[in-house]
């Protein structure tokens, strides 16, 4: 097979044909034909130039006497060279260059945990669609506030980047962020406006800086060209059909994320941001008992399967970390959970940004469950087990040793923190609360 | 109860999600529900509408003795109606739904309210702790079910969240003998929304998950591989407590722990 990966590269160079090797590679009696087709760079040209594959030399004799082709690069080292054809193809996708733009629209990110959502994607794919649409020099410019984590801004679509990270704009801070806009808006006179229509501050934004602009944005836009929209209306029971306003809030959905280009994520600035003392005043995020929150919307999910012995010390961690619990069919069924906290094909289908794993083999209808989450982390006590190749860290261990450090290492964490004082409390709760 | 507080609170004409009714709109009512929390029988109801529409008697039910009608027609703007009856009043809270459930429904109204009234919104109200002074505190509903506390001055325009407490059950004969004061006002028709067009929702068709894959190999292997990451760090001989530790670090650097 490997000479078929060295294909591209020697067509670069100059061809030499040496037309009796050929011969003897095309002959499969003469008495040299196995020596020269083994050597495998016998990339055989027909008479014409043509590249000839010959299907006799392909695969390999198994073990068992039976031929075997081995498609998938499985024997010869198969995660290196899979790895090194995924980068390839990343840096094969194609820039596109917007020099001296004559226009913006801008996408203002929710940016959830400091990383682009699906939904934030969709929206730059259609604002790249309605710049086809336009014919005109426009960029894309992504406004997002806060800490960012983010490092495939280009593959998503960003031509350029207003990154406002100032503290004012931490934590709940519409205000400022509004003024933000405002003075985008001043500075740069965006085409558009889009935004994700999304209960995690996307809607809000928008209706703030419409109401401030006294321009009549669209909510629950899905359908969107340049000269017309569709939106949802009367509680999604009426499509309206309208001329597209600048400003729009869109479904998710509502277009495809961008995937065959890079684009440049060039940094804008804006400058003079009045800020005025806002009316709002965050007083942090309250603590909520974490297992009062639905299992479907937890944030956070301690599960707990087979693997566990300890059920107090997998409860106390559970409190300590301010984890929502979960679990396997196999702790359900064997009474030491409720119905309500599976996780799975037959149990809840979780959204968790962070999943933490405990003692489950990861058996493929409790993968099912798990799909949508971001981060997951196992602890088990078998390498093998599929949960440790989903998992984007595994700690190989028991689990009663992995939760008595860890509950130790929450209260460590969590006990300083209550003796600061009152006003570096606040700023400290300000610091670690997200983006909302 | 909060002394000495006017809250208004703003209702509309709900749709029911299944047979499409008129009905009680779910976050009006819990905003009435709130309001009675706050100002007891002193709140005020306001609705800018038909004041014939018998939905009104739902929320007269709930133990209002008098519900406030703007009557104008369906195709009128509420927004002047409501922004020249709120104005010079001596009204601390104006309490709304997030959304209409019929018309536009943009959630621009509490919006456009507090930039004509020069008020401070607050948006997704899950629950209103209490006034001090000129201040008071509130709880906004975030997203996966976490709460933050708010402190704003008043006056403000609050929309109220699903979170809220629910609204309590209607009484019929209450609701009847409710008084409506019915006041005429001068209404703006909305000029730009009878320029649109509207249909029954199409179904939004579901996002296909395409496989682009070169070979068939590849595609045979997308279509029948199990959901795998992309191979995440594994940790094997380090001590308990590293292990631990490394866990720590990521639920830290994902702020899920606070
Ligand atoms: C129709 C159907 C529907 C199903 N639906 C669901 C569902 O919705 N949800 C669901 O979860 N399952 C479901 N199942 C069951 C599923 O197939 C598995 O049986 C189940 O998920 C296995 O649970 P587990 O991983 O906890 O247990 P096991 O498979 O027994 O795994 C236990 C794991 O813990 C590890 N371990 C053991 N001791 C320790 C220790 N001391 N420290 C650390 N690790 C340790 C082991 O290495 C092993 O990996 C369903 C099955 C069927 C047939």
């Amino acid at each position: 097979m490997s000479h078929f990966s060295s294909e591209d590269s020697s067509l670069d160079s100059l061809l030499r044909r040496d037309p009796r090797t050929e011969w003897i590679a095309r002959n499969r009696l003469h008495p040299l034909h196995s020596a020269v087709a083994s050597t495998g760079q016998g990339e055989v040209r027909g008479p014409s130039g043509l590249l000839r594959r010959n299907p006799h030399v392909i695969g390999f004799i198994g073990p068992n006497g039976i031929k075997r082709i081995d498609r998938e690069n499985l024997s010869s080292a198969g995660l290196n060279s899979k790895k090194r054809t995924d980068e390839a193809k990343q840096t094969q996708l194609p820039l596109q260059i917007v020099e001296n733009p004559d226009g913006y629209i801008m996408v203002v990110a929710d940016m959830i945990g400091g990383r682009l959502t699906s939904h934030d994607k969709d929206i730059l794919g259609l604002a790249h669609q309605l710049v086809a649409e336009s014919n005109r020099n426009t960029v894309v410019v992504l406004v997002c506030f806060g800490e960012s984590k983010e490092t495939q801004f280009d593959l998503a679509g960003v031509d350029r980047l207003i990154h406002l990270t100032a503290d004012e704009f931490e934590g709940f801070a519409p205000e400022a962020r509004v003024a933000a806009l405002m003075q985008v808006e001043v500075q740069y006179q965006p085409e558009r406006w889009l935004f994700p229509d999304s209960v995690h501050g996307g809607t809000d934004l928008a209706c703030r800086l419409a109401a401030k602009l006294g321009e009549r944005p669209v909510a629950q836009a899905w359908q969107v060209t340049a000269s017309t929209t569709v939106s949802r209306g009367a509680s999604s029971s009426q499509d309206i059909l309208r001329e597209t306003p600048r400003i729009l809030m869109l479904m998710e959905e509502c277009a495809n994320a961008i995937e065959e280009t890079r684009h440049q994520v060039l940094p804008m600035f804006v400058d003079g941001i009045e800020q005025t003392p806002p009316n709002l005043v965050d007083q942090g995020l309250i603590a909520v008992d974490a297992n009062a929150v639905p299992l479907a919307e937890a944030e956070f999910i301690l599960s707990a399967g087979n693997g566990i012995h300890n059920w107090d010390q997998f409860h106390a961690t559970a409190l300590a970390l301010g984890a929502t619990e979960g679990a396997s069919r196999v702790a359900v069924d064997d009474g030491f959970m409720p119905r309500a906290r599976q996780v799975g094909a037959s149990g809840t289908w979780v959204t968790a940004r962070v999943y933490l794993a405990v003692g489950i083999s990861g058996a493929i209808q409790h993968m099912q469950g798990i799909g949508q989450c971001d981060k997951v982390v196992a602890i088990n006590t078998d390498v093998g087990c599929d949960m440790v190749k989903r998992a984007d860290l595994a700690v190989i261990a028991d689990s009663e040793e992995v939760l008595a450090e860890l509950s130790r290492l929450a209260e460590e964490y969590s006990s300083p923190k209550k003796r600061l004082s009152i006003n570096e409390e606040t700023k400290n709760q300000e610091e670690k609360s997200d983006a909302a | 109860m909060q002394p000495n507080i006017n809250v208004v609170s703003l209702v509309s004409v709900g749709r029911h999600p299944q047979s499409g009714r008129a009905r009680r709109a779910e976050q009006d009512g819990q905003a009435v529900e709130l309001g009675l929390k706050l100002a007891g029988k002193a709140l005020t109801v306001v609705h800018a509408g038909n004041a014939q529409e018998p939905v009104l008697r739902q929320y007269a039910g709930m133990g209002l003795p008098s519900l406030t009608v703007l009557a104008q027609e369906s195709n009128c703007d509420a927004l002047p109606v409501l922004v020249s009856f709120l104005k010079d009043k001596p009204i601390d809270v104006v309490l709304t739904g997030v959304r209409a459930e019929s018309g536009e429904s943009s959630g621009m109204l509490p919006y456009l309210l507090a930039e004509q009234l020069g008020w401070s919104l607050v948006p997704r109200v899950a629950d209103i702790i209490g006034v001090q002074g000129d201040e008071v505190e509130l709880l906004l509903a975030l997203p996966r079910g976490q709460r933050r506390a708010v402190k704003v001055k008043l006056p403000i325009i609050a929309s109220v969240d699903n979170a809220a407490q629910e609204a309590r059950q209607t009484a019929f004969g209450p609701g009847l003998r409710a008084q409506f004061n019915v006041l005429t006002v001068e209404s703006v028709v909305d000029e730009s929304a009878s320029r649109w067009q509207i249909n029954a929702a199409k179904p939004r068709p579901k996002r296909l998950k395409v496989v682009k894959a070169k070979t068939a190999a590849d595609r045979m292997k997308a279509a029948t591989a199990k959901p795998m990451g992309s191979g995440g760090k594994i940790m094997k001989d380090e001590t308990a407590a590293e292990k631990a530790q490394a866990i720590f670090d990521l639920l830290l650097e994902e702020k899920v722990v606070r």
